[in-house]
């Protein structure tokens, strides 16, 4: 048969290896998608609240896949199952995939034994987008804190996770936090594990 | 001795959406630079259709005794022009950043609307830069 032997024939699918997935999409073309998801959900809303909320949901779908994704593709099908390690496949796996970089910080909060925090100078999806005044605190991180929901969430970490701009000293911009308010069982479990 | 004078940012049908003044003597008020705007607006259609060159784009520089104008039209009709000491080089090349910041901190923006002025904070903060490096690069010089 002609043409054997060139490419590898795998008769199952599933044998076939899965492709590296490095390659980069321009930043521009992000940009404008993003700037339409957010145009399109603020005609599809009436208050910040529910902007919010909506950002927050495109963004869970896309935390589940890359999850399911990232498990397959780096950890040879294992997953996280505590607490500490699911935050750090977090900041350094699914940011450096979806980011290219890893995020600038994970910090644990001091006030609540529950929260963390993963903070950007510069959030990437807020490079070009400029916050109304009338629109108060909104942040359109808010879709960052989704996809981080939605790994934690499909990892069995159901927790509350939320964008929030911090403003930093001698520096014209504020930076974004993430914030992750984990539920109780995952603290009462994580306490059991010891 | 500040270079640059002022900028002004006109979207396609001559209303004024970005004015900025950086020269120390006599502010211009607000109706001064809407009218300003829109009458460049009309001359640089005006000159267009009396140029005796085929395809001509309309006017790119408009030296004066006291001012240059540079102008820089964009494919989509929206026109940046910079008023500038007479004999300041680089502007054409100062324009085309000023062209690229519109086109990433304006239009990339969800909450810009087309053809309306622009109140975008990272635009004024990347606008400030650039012109400061080219102040800089001046006096380098």
């Amino acid at each position: 048969m002609i043409g054997v032997g060139k490419i590898k024939q795998y008769t199952n699918v599933l044998d076939k290896p899965l492709s590296k997935g490095k390659q980069e999409v321009s930043l521009s073309a992000f940009a404008f998608l993003f700037s339409e998801l957010v145009q399109y959900n603020q005609t599809q809303v009436d208050n910040i609240a529910e902007l919010e909320r909506r950002l927050e949901d495109a963004g869970y779908s896309v935390g589940a896949r890359v999850l399911e994704l990232l498990c397959h593709r780096d950890k040879g099908n294992r997953r996280e199952t505590r607490l500490l390690g699911i935050l750090s496949f977090v900041h350094s796996t699914v940011w450096k995939v979806l980011f290219g970089k890893v995020a600038d910080s994970l910090e644990k909060g001091t006030e609540h034994e529950d929260e963390y925090m993963i903070s950007e100078k510069e959030l990437l999806v807020n490079r070009f987008i400029s916050i109304p005044k009338d629109m108060g605190t909104f942040n359109c991180g808010a879709f960052v804190a989704g996809i981080v929901r939605g790994v934690l969430d499909s990892a069995g970490f159901p927790a509350v996770v939320t964008a929030h701009f911090v403003p930093m000293e001698g520096q014209q911009r504020p930076r974004t936090t993430i914030l992750i308010k984990f539920a109780e069982e995952v603290l009462q479990r994580e306490a059991r594990l010891g | 001795m500040a270079a640059i004078y002022s900028l002004y940012i006109i979207n396609k049908s001559g209303g004024l959406i970005f004015y900025k003044d950086y020269g120390s003597s006599g502010r211009m008020d607000t109706n001064d630079s809407l009218r300003v705007a829109s009458l460049w607006h009309s001359m640089h259609a005006i000159s267009q259709q009396l140029s005796p060159v085929a395809g001509c784009l309309g006017i790119e520089l408009l030296e004066a005794d006291t001012f240059d104008l540079h102008c820089f039209q964009s494919l989509t009709g929206t026109k940046f022009f910079v008023v500038s000491e007479p004999g300041t080089p680089h502007m054409d090349g100062l324009l085309k950043v000023i062209y690229e910041l519109y086109t990433d901190y304006v239009l990339k923006n969800p909450f810009y609307e087309m053809e309306m002025p622009i109140r975008c904070e990272l635009f004024d903060i990347n606008l400030t830069q650039a012109i400061q490096k080219d102040r800089v690069a001046l006096l380098g010089r």
